[in-house]
């Protein structure tokens, strides 16, 4: 698939937004600034940019507990992000979701979600609303490994084939489930193989790489937008951080995450691939990068000196009307 | 002129009528329809108990969708769909089965609007049977919802007449929070009243006073309602005067109805069909205890079941059911050794 020279730098713009953002959230919560669990997307970037390039804000998706990315890629506001996760009132849930459970269903981003897998069946809704309203909109639920082994998500699978869903899931194999490697984990070895299980197209790709992830992801968005049904991408990744924040990470292997930065970081293949094709201009995204730099600073600035929700924010929206 | 109906087809007439007048109300479940994919004919059974027979002929395959049993894929699916422009009812065969799916009600649906600093809505009505006296045994008899009323963000509805039955359900369709509405599998079509032709909602939260009456109050959910009137006729003619209240949801419940009639009558009797430990039934209790203490001339009684699983054996689970008779022996024990 042929990409013009504003889609390859809107892709540059989220993945290297994604990146600045997680590389930020690191230090901030280290140095103690960012209440609760936080988990990283740094390294992943490829997966949700890929993917989401291909969705509008009418398209929905679902998401995990390592959400900050899927949130970014669908258009999610960065600051009211950032103001998010350090509890203030003006974050983007009111500071009553943090990390772990940022939504905004005006750009059709369901919410991150902190219990693995749950997202699918709800992205499946999605898709049947969709459906159901004629509206052609497609869902695509996020869902690691660790999720692959759920058995709702199992079901989501086999529903969303017997229902003919426009959804495609999207399986982020980043090679464990808090510390339990995935070679271990999914029986079959590949997560892609349980597509045929379901009567489903599978593909594998490498996501590293952004190029493969967005070919990949566009077939199969295309499919289900056109009535074709659902399908599965296994997206093989993998996270330059812990499971969360402050994860020891004994059970990588030595130097396992200093080698994936080196060889494999999505965003140096990107700009390789791009500025060697002569598509875009290394100082161009070299600005790209400053002026996002810029805008997680302000962002993080304000985070801290924001305001914390009312103390009557407690009893609000719990209902609609109760 | 009267119009008597069963619960069952208050409910069925409720169906047609929100579904008719919102076209984004669609039903999801395992059988509803029946017969999907098989030889013999579609609509086979209309559900298990034939609740919703009929419903796929007139609104078709897009709005009445046989699920595959996997609960949590769709009920799940209507969570979801809640949130994305429809009003979904699932049903939920039997209570008994939240074990297999309850991740989507206790921490999606439930959740959502607080999470998510109010940015949306999750108009969702999940039915389900509950209920003994079907000697349907341990895993078919359950009368859950206190679990869910535990939970905030969910509303808990329970009716005990056709006519609520109906009314109920139109309000759980048109409300704008996820409802989780409790049918009991042995009223379907042994309860039957006055139900009017027009579709009317009853508004979620507001107690029905069945019976007036000055000496006690007796507070009672779902079929225990029938028996807490039995016990009244009997209780009368030993001169005994019993106000009944039906709270018919029990999230929200309306206290100020109960506490008003406490502080009348200065007696409370609640029957509960649930497990009496962390149940409704104390719940109630504790309310009544820490608002009115003063009001009470006698202790509170609780009436339910024993704190074990449901018998099989009819005459056990006959004996583990709260009965009119021991609903009776209840509030003349609050008038022992006391004067009236």
């Amino acid at each position: 698939m042929q990409l013009t020279r504003e889609a390859l730098l809107r892709a540059f713009r989220l993945m290297q937004t994604i990146r600045s953002f997680e590389e930020r959230v690191h230090d901030e919560f280290e140095a103690g600034r960012i209440p609760g669990f936080v988990h990283l997307y740094a390294g992943e970037e490829a997966s949700a940019v890929g993917v989401c390039l291909h969705l509008d804000e009418h398209d929905f998706i679902g998401s995990t507990h390592r959400g900050h990315g899927h949130c970014i890629a669908k258009g999610c506001d960065v600051t009211g992000m950032m103001l998010e996760l350090f509890g203030k009132r003006d974050g983007l849930c009111l500071g009553k979701g943090g990390s772990m459970h940022i939504a905004d269903f005006d750009k059709g981003m369901m919410g991150a979600n902190s219990i693995v897998g749950a997202a699918v069946p709800l992205a499946l809704g999605a898709a049947l609303a969709a459906k159901t309203l004629k509206t052609g909109a497609v869902s695509v639920p996020f869902c690691g490994d660790g999720g692959a082994n759920q058995g709702g998500v199992l079901e989501s699978l086999n529903l969303a084939s017997v229902w003919k869903l426009p959804v495609v899931f999207a399986f982020e194999n980043n090679g464990y489930a808090e510390t339990t490697a995935a070679s271990w984990a999914i029986a079959g070895g590949d997560i892609v193989n349980r597509a045929a299980a379901f009567g489903m197209p599978g593909v594998q790709v490498d996501g590293f790489d952004f190029f493969a992830v967005h070919e990949a992801a566009g077939a199969a968005i295309e499919r289900a937008r056109s009535g074709g049904g659902p399908s599965l991408i296994e997206i093989k990744t993998g996270r330059f951080f812990g499971h969360h924040e402050g994860d020891s990470q004994t059970y990588r292997g030595k130097n396992e995450v200093g080698r994936l930065r080196a060889e494999r970081d999505c965003l140096v293949r990107f700009r390789q691939r791009v500025t060697e094709a002569g598509l875009l201009d290394p100082a161009q995204l070299d600005e790209v990068a400053v002026a996002i730099a810029t805008e997680i600073d302000q962002a993080v600035d304000l985070a801290r000196r924001a305001p914390a929700p009312a103390p009557a924010a407690l009893f609000e929206n719990v209902y609609v009307s109760y | 002129m009267a119009r008597i109906l069963t619960m069952r087809k208050a409910l069925s007439e409720a169906f047609r009528q929100v579904m008719e007048e919102d076209p984004t109300v669609i039903m999801m479940g395992e059988d509803i329809a029946g017969g999907m994919g098989a030889p013999g004919e579609l609509d086979a059974w209309g559900g298990d108990l034939g609740i919703t027979k009929g419903l796929i002929g007139r609104f078709g395959m897009d709005r009445v969708l046989d699920t595959p049993i996997s609960e949590t894929a769709y009920i799940g699916a209507a969570v979801g769909a809640a949130t994305a422009g429809l009003r979904p009812i699932a049903e939920l065969m039997f209570v008994d089965f939240m074990g297999v799916c309850f991740d989507q009600l206790l921490n999606q649906a439930a959740k959502f609007r607080y999470m998510f600093g109010g940015k949306t809505k999750t108009p969702l009505v999940v039915r389900t049977q509950y209920g003994a006296g079907f000697r349907a045994g341990a895993q078919h008899s359950q009368a859950l919802y206190p679990i869910f009323a535990h939970i905030p963000g969910l509303k808990c509805v329970i009716p005990s007449s056709a006519y609520d039955a109906k009314g109920l359900m139109i309000a759980s369709v048109r409300d704008d929070d996820p409802v989780i509405f409790f049918e009991h599998k042995v009223m379907y079509d042994t309860v039957a009243d006055d139900v009017p032709e027009r579709p009317y909602a009853i508004p979620l939260g507001e107690a029905n006073i069945v019976r007036d009456g000055e000496d006690a109050t007796i507070v009672a959910i779902g079929r225990m309602v029938h028996f807490a009137m039995e016990a009244a006729r009997t209780l009368e003619r030993d001169g005994i005067d019993c106000e009944v209240i039906d709270p018919r949801t029990i999230s929200p419940l309306d206290e100020d109805t109960i506490l008003d009639s406490v502080r009348r009558t200065g007696r409370l009797v609640v029957v509960d069909e649930a497990y009496p430990r962390c149940g409704i039934a104390a719940d109630i209790a504790s309310i009544v205890a820490e608002r009115c203490f003063e009001a009470l001339k006698a202790p509170i009684r609780k009436v339910t079941p024993p704190h074990t699983p449901i018998p099989f054996a009819p005459d056990l689970e006959d004996a583990w059911l709260p009965s009119a008779d021991k609903i009776a022996a209840a509030v003349r024990s609050q008038f022992e050794g006391r004067s009236r």
